[in-house]
């Protein structure tokens, strides 16, 4: 698995075109389905590039790693504000840790 | 000269735009000649064609912690281009590498005043991060240069896949591309093309497999379709085999300059030795050329000292948060592999090895033969970024670059060009072409394709099976095989618009194989280790080789012709 989408959080951006991830993904593996809620559609052909991470508002969707690769069942979600993004890791031991990182400068800086 | 509404209209299925300047690709080269072309003229109505998303498509979606090619004070352009043509062996454009660090500061403070922060001294000036390189938090690049191009009047076609390119056999006058969403057929008819896709990944068999298949250091929908529709038209290509292979952490691809530049930290065998220097001093030890890094940690493989690693267990606490902050600019995944106890960077080095061969410009110099101006051998065709050949390390600064000059050149060129008359038949001829697999229910599927052609090119074409060492008697085989492939492409099959596009995909990285596979068999010596292997000629040839390889395939003969051309001062 490369990205987790937590139904129970995700609103499928209801009353846009696309859902968020639909629009970014780099890959065109998010969808809609039929019950609204976002889904990709290939697990296998994500390149885990985080953009859909990134994109959803209500952080309804998780960096995970391929269990082939990292077995450890870490996770990582992230917060976009208009300057900065918040990242939060979960790792194996249940320990979070946040980065929060400087990613653009506004008019005025 | 320049009509500022846009002309499009819609027939049955197909959709007509004329533009003035059209680019395919909105990556990191696409926004800046869009952004560039509005700068210059106002006037002047541009459209880009984006397969994905522009706000996060291509190489950049999961952002970017320095930019690598940045002159310094005290480096001189001299030194730069004497630096590039060492690390290639002697075979590079000198030209066009000049002509790009010429513009290297210059256009990394334009994307700075965009939006993006870099890391600076008390001064003002930017910190050097390595000797080329300065240290950037870019993980929203890609939205920074996208938003520059939606200030623009640029209509920009996102999820919209160029296919071929409009050629009456004299001047290439658009291009074709099929609409992922809406199902269209777009014609898009301009008086000047800019190519700005990237190059390929998915050509070799990866070294990462099932469920993490598009684990890869290269964006893995990067198709090599620049490429592809170049070459389907009889543009001159180089230096296709001048292969990259990135030197990485193992599996999870993120960047070793990263901990190597960014973290001062040295390349370990399983012994813990500095196999660098004590062992490959002869190359230069830990100032060798960045294939021979790759060269020493194969051949410690295959002695057996391997794995390898990066000695991270000398980091400070600082460091270590440091370096997490740099690889969530640009590769988070990472950072789950470290999210346990065990895997912590500061207990245990971090193992690195070589990934499956790629083909790129802006590493190495795979692309359009291109004049100083960025004009490629075919009129009305100018190439920037990845899939210009000649001018290697010019990574994302140097695309930018290459934008600027492409821009320029064809705004320029494009005065009194008219946009010519579409023959009818051949839009119908291109549309059936892109739409026929939706036509089938059964055939080849575009995974089976795939697999097809990456177990081909990782056997006989010098994959990671085989130490991406390369020969005569296995090549010949990989060509053979090539044509049997091809030939069975028409029989791909798709389910839905995405696996159409997979399957269009398929079709763009067997032409390119094709062609990559001519030029590795015509250059008989060792000129660049790993990256091009010969096992049959293993020696550096400078009384013979100290030349370009080039090639031109002839669509209407299905053949690929092999030219060398001099190298120029």
């Amino acid at each position: 698995m490369s990205i987790f989408i937590d139904e129970t959080i995700c609103n499928g951006c209801k009353g846009l075109p696309e859902a968020r991830c639909e629009r970014i993904c780099p890959g065109d593996l998010c969808y809609r389905k039929e019950n609204t809620k976002a889904a990709i559609r290939d697990q296998s052909a994500c390149w885990t590039c985080a953009s859909c991470v990134k994109e959803c508002p209500v952080q309804a969707i998780e960096l995970r790693l391929p269990f082939q690769i990292c077995s450890n069942g870490s996770s990582l979600k992230a917060r976009l504000k208009r300057d900065k993004t918040i990242w939060t890791v979960w790792d194996a031991e249940g320990h979070q840790e946040e980065f929060i990182i400087r990613t653009r400068w506004l008019k005025g800086d | 000269m320049f009509f500022c509404k846009f002309s499009i209209f819609h027939v049955m299925g197909t959709l007509y735009i004329d533009t003035d300047i059209l680019i395919i690709g909105g990556g990191a080269a696409g926004c800046f000649a869009a952004v560039e072309i509005y700068k210059k003229s106002p006037g002047c109505r541009v459209v880009v064609m984006e397969k994905a998303h522009i706000e996060r498509s291509g190489c950049l979606a999961m952002g970017l912690n320095a930019i690598n090619a940045y002159l310094h004070e005290g480096q001189t352009p001299d030194s730069y281009v004497a630096y590039v043509e060492r690390q290639f062996e002697g075979i590079i454009r000198k030209d066009l590498v000049y002509s790009i660090v010429r513009g290297l500061n210059e256009v990394v403070e334009d994307v700075e005043k965009m939006g993006l922060p870099i890391e600076k001294n008390e001064d003002g000036t930017y910190k050097m991060r390595g000797k080329r390189s300065i240290r950037i938090f870019g993980e929203r690049l890609k939205p920074i240069l996208a938003e520059a191009v939606q200030k623009t009047p640029a209509q920009v076609f996102n999820r919209v896949v160029a296919t071929n390119f409009i050629y009456d056999n004299s001047r290439v006058c658009g291009a074709f591309g099929f609409g992922i969403r809406d199902g269209i057929f777009y014609v898009v008819r301009a008086k000047a093309v800019i190519v700005a896709t990237g190059g390929a990944s998915g050509i070799y068999k990866p070294h990462n497999t099932g469920e993490a298949r598009h684990l890869l250091w290269y964006c893995p929908w990067n198709a090599g379709t620049g490429y592809a529709m170049g070459i389907r038209i009889g543009a001159e290509m180089t230096s296709f085999e001048n292969r990259f292979i990135a030197l990485r952490v193992k599996d999870v691809n993120a960047p070793t300059g990263t901990i190597a530049v960014g973290a001062h930290s040295k390349q370990i065998n399983a012994r813990g030795e500095d196999y660098l220097e004590r062992y490959y001093k002869h190359w230069g030890g830990n100032k060798c050329l960045t294939h021979h890094r790759l060269l020493a940690t194969v051949e410690e493989k295959k002695i057996g000292r391997g794995p390898c690693f990066l000695n991270t267990t000398t980091l400070t606490e600082v460091e270590e948060r440091r370096l997490k902050e740099d690889f969530l600019n640009m590769n988070p995944q990472i950072i789950l592999l470290w999210a346990t106890k065990e895997m912590n960077p500061r207990k245990k080095p971090v193992e690195i090895y070589g990934t499956e061969p790629f083909l790129v410009g802006g590493h190495c110099q795979a692309g359009y033969w291109i004049d100083k101006d960025r004009r490629t051998t075919i009129p009305g065709l100018y190439a920037a970024g990845e899939v210009a050949g000649g001018a290697p390390k010019k990574y994302v600064s140097g695309s930018w670059v290459e934008a600027r000059i492409a821009a320029t050149t064809a705004l320029g060129d494009i005065k009194g060009v008219p946009l010519i008359t579409i023959d009818e038949d051949v839009v119908r001829k291109e549309k059936t072409r892109v739409l026929h697999p939706l036509t089938k229910k059964a055939g080849i599927s575009p995974a089976e394709a795939r697999e097809r052609l990456q177990k081909i090119m990782d056997e006989y074409a010098g994959g990671i099976s085989m130490n991406y060492a390369l020969h005569e008697e296995r090549l010949l085989e990989a060509r053979r095989l090539l044509k049997g492939l091809k030939d069975r492409m028409k029989d791909l099959f798709a389910v839905n618009h995405y696996s159409l596009v997979e399957a269009l995909e398929c079709i763009d990285r067997v032409d390119v194989a094709k062609v990559l596979v001519e030029h590795l068999i015509y250059r008989k010596e060792t000129r660049w280790a790993c990256y091009q292997t010969r096992l049959d000629y293993p020696e550096k040839d400078n009384s013979r080789w100290l030349t370009f390889v080039n090639s031109v395939y002839n669509p209407k003969t299905d053949e690929i012709f092999m030219i060398e051309r001099p190298l120029c001062s």
